[in-house]
């Protein structure tokens, strides 16, 4: 496909997949992104890929395990309670180094929560989920366009770095269609000369694993671990600046709020307030560049998002708290509207806000 | 001429095991790599090691190895299989791991007729723990967390994993062995042949169940063990072929 298509988020991520030579998909139905598994259904045997439809999270991220242990490019997706199901087996991977996809269509939490769109797994998605000293790259798509692009992104960046990466959407832009473009595979083809897959001749055995028994060699394996995520902290910091230059108030927010947003700081601008958007891409590795930068020249900032406040905190840490970062949310899958931001934005322009 | 009768399988390392003592878990890891030996698949068998006192067992084996999270083997051998469909793919697991945490992963590989083989280890305990009581462990038995032995009103009857798992129309092959002695070791060995021999013809999931002694946890010698097994689990646990296609289809 090379036209635009018009095709639900859902969709546009399982179509990129195929497109990028993804041939393994295992998953589990759940709401808001049973699209995707349902595309894969019809899709993946029409390419000659598998779809499975695991008996439950835990074994489709398991599945994924072994896949990508055995050498395929492989994904997961899922939602929320679901993406708690699979943290097991996302710091396992993690551990083993194995690269691979994993989808993540918020809705709703704590809990069984609600199904409707919402961005409270921020703290699970960028600080761990699983146990363990572990980082997974994580992509925040704002459009139909960027889930099939990330998507792309992802599998060359968990091939690139033998990383899990996370593409972490919300149910609005999962489930809303816009026309998208799905590029040709501009993914990197990379060997894996480490993984399972029959020794074939080779003189040693190729083991996938995590476990690290004496206490030296652990703390190797995680020194090792570290020094792959310092390199992603280097590389991979991604983010988009609308009207920063010469924005008194900054307001962060990724996802759909950032769409939001956007239609926000038009109506602010339209007031003569001057408005601008950073919208973080990568929200690990949080890309701090931009807050160090834009914490010198703007009076606050103000955090957007669909939770009681979680980046709120990675933004607080990029600007060292030089100024002012203001807060504003919907839970439970309530959508905050552009006035209500503009009401946000002057609120704090006009001085009557407290931090 | 001297002619070699008895040596090493190939797809054996020659390092010591950490085992304790009267272990079986070293007889069986043998008798699985003796078959892997005589069908000539070493360089296309891919094992998935368990949480457990085998998750060490990438070290003993000498082919690629996948180490699965505690009771997920069957669902990464999937991930393996479905990718490599031509591999020998196997998954090595005790009674903790598998009837316990893993009980799903194993029951809806089986379902699915998974194209793969599991060993299933039963001891009647979880043994790298330290002897806690297991889906496994006899009424009456006592271990680490059933100090007054396995209560029937609280913990229920053991689970007969090969019997449950003959019910689903997936398994190909399910046998229960024990290696206790060597006319056992040699019909253990026999089953195992057979449970690779159906997952590389196609046929569906394979599973063989070997009952093994814990002498460590169980409070015994090597002897009293093996004694301990025949008298108490053999009668819980019989042995036998609980599901074989190709003898149905005869």
């Amino acid at each position: 496909m090379s036209e635009k298509v018009l095709m639900k988020g859902n969709e546009a991520i399982a179509e990129a997949a195929v497109a990028a030579g993804c041939r393994h998909y295992f998953g589990y139905p759940i709401t808001p992104q049973t699209e995707i598994p349902e595309y894969m259904s019809k899709r993946m045997p029409q390419v000659g890929g598998v779809f499975l439809q695991a008996e439950s999270e835990v074994a489709a991220i398991n599945m994924v395990y072994g896949a990508a242990g055995a050498g395929a490019r492989v994904m997961t997706s899922s939602s929320s309670p679901g993406i708690s199901l699979k943290q097991e087996g996302i710091s396992y991977t993690a551990g083993a180094e194995l690269p691979c996809l994993i989808v993540n269509i918020m809705r709703g939490g704590p809990g069984l929560g609600g199904i409707q769109p919402a961005q409270s797994d921020y703290f699970q998605a960028t600080k761990g989920g699983g146990h363990g000293d572990y980082r997974n790259i994580v992509l925040a798509p704002n459009s139909v366009q960027e889930m099939a692009d990330l998507t792309m992104l992802g599998f060359s960046l968990a091939d690139q770095y033998r990383n899990p990466v996370m593409l972490l959407g919300d149910g609005v832009i999962g489930q809303m269609m816009e026309p998208v473009e799905i590029k040709e595979n501009n993914t990197r083809a990379v060997e894996k000369p480490w993984a399972a897959v029959g020794m074939h001749g080779r003189a040693k055995p190729n083991i996938i694993n995590s476990l690290y028994l004496k206490a030296n060699e652990l703390e190797d394996h995680n020194n090792r671990l570290q020094k792959k995520y310092a390199l992603m902290r280097g590389n991979e910091m991604r983010w988009e600046e609308i009207h920063t230059q010469d924005a008194e108030l900054i307001l962060v927010a990724y996802g759909i709020t950032a769409r939001i947003a956007q239609s926000a700081i038009d109506i602010a601008r339209e007031n003569g307030k001057k408005a601008g958007l950073l919208r973080p891409i990568s929200l690990w590795p949080f890309p701090e560049p931009p807050f160090v930068r834009l914490a010198k020249t703007a009076t606050a900032f103000l955090t957007l998002e669909l939770s009681a406040g979680q980046m709120i905190e990675d933004v607080r840490l990029a600007t060292r708290d030089a100024k002012p970062v203001y807060f504003y949310g919907r839970t439970g899958g309530m959508i905050m509207s552009p006035m209500e931001i503009y009401q946000e934005i002057t609120k704090i322009l006009d001085g009557k806000e407290g931090k | 001429m001297a002619e070699v009768l008895f040596s090493r399988p190939k797809a054996l390392f020659d390092i010591p095991t950490h085992y304790c003592p009267g272990c079986h878990h070293g007889i069986i890891h043998r008798l699985v790599a003796e078959v892997i030996d005589e069908l000539g698949i070493q360089e296309k068998t891919i094992g998935v090691a368990p949480v457990g006192c085998a998750v060490l067992a990438y070290d003993y084996f000498n082919f690629d190895m996948l180490e699965a999270a505690h009771g997920r083997a069957p669902a990464v051998a999937t991930g393996v299989k479905r990718v490599h469909p031509d591999a020998a793919v196997f998954t090595y697991q005790g009674d903790g791991d598998l009837a316990a945490i893993g009980c799903a992963e194993i029951v809806h590989a089986a379902a699915r007729g998974e194209k793969i083989t599991t060993i299933f280890v039963n001891n009647a305990i979880y043994g790298m723990t330290g002897g806690q009581m297991a889906p496994t462990t006899l009424v009456g038995q006592v271990t680490s967390t059933s100090p007054y032995g396995r209560n029937l009103e609280t913990a229920g009857m053991p689970i007969r994993v090969s019997e449950m798992l003959a019910t689903l129309d997936g398994p190909a092959f399910i046998a229960r062995v024990a290696v206790n002695t060597p006319a056992n070791m040699n019909k253990a060995k026999a089953a195992i042949k057979k449970a690779f021999e159906l997952q590389l013809s196609g046929q569906g999931f394979c599973l063989v169940e070997v009952l093994s002694i814990c002498p460590t946890n169980w409070g015994k010698t090597p002897l009293e063990a093996v004694k301990w097994l025949e008298e108490n689990m053999v009668p819980h646990y019989p042995l036998g072929v609980y599901k074989d296609v190709q003898e149905a289809a005869k």
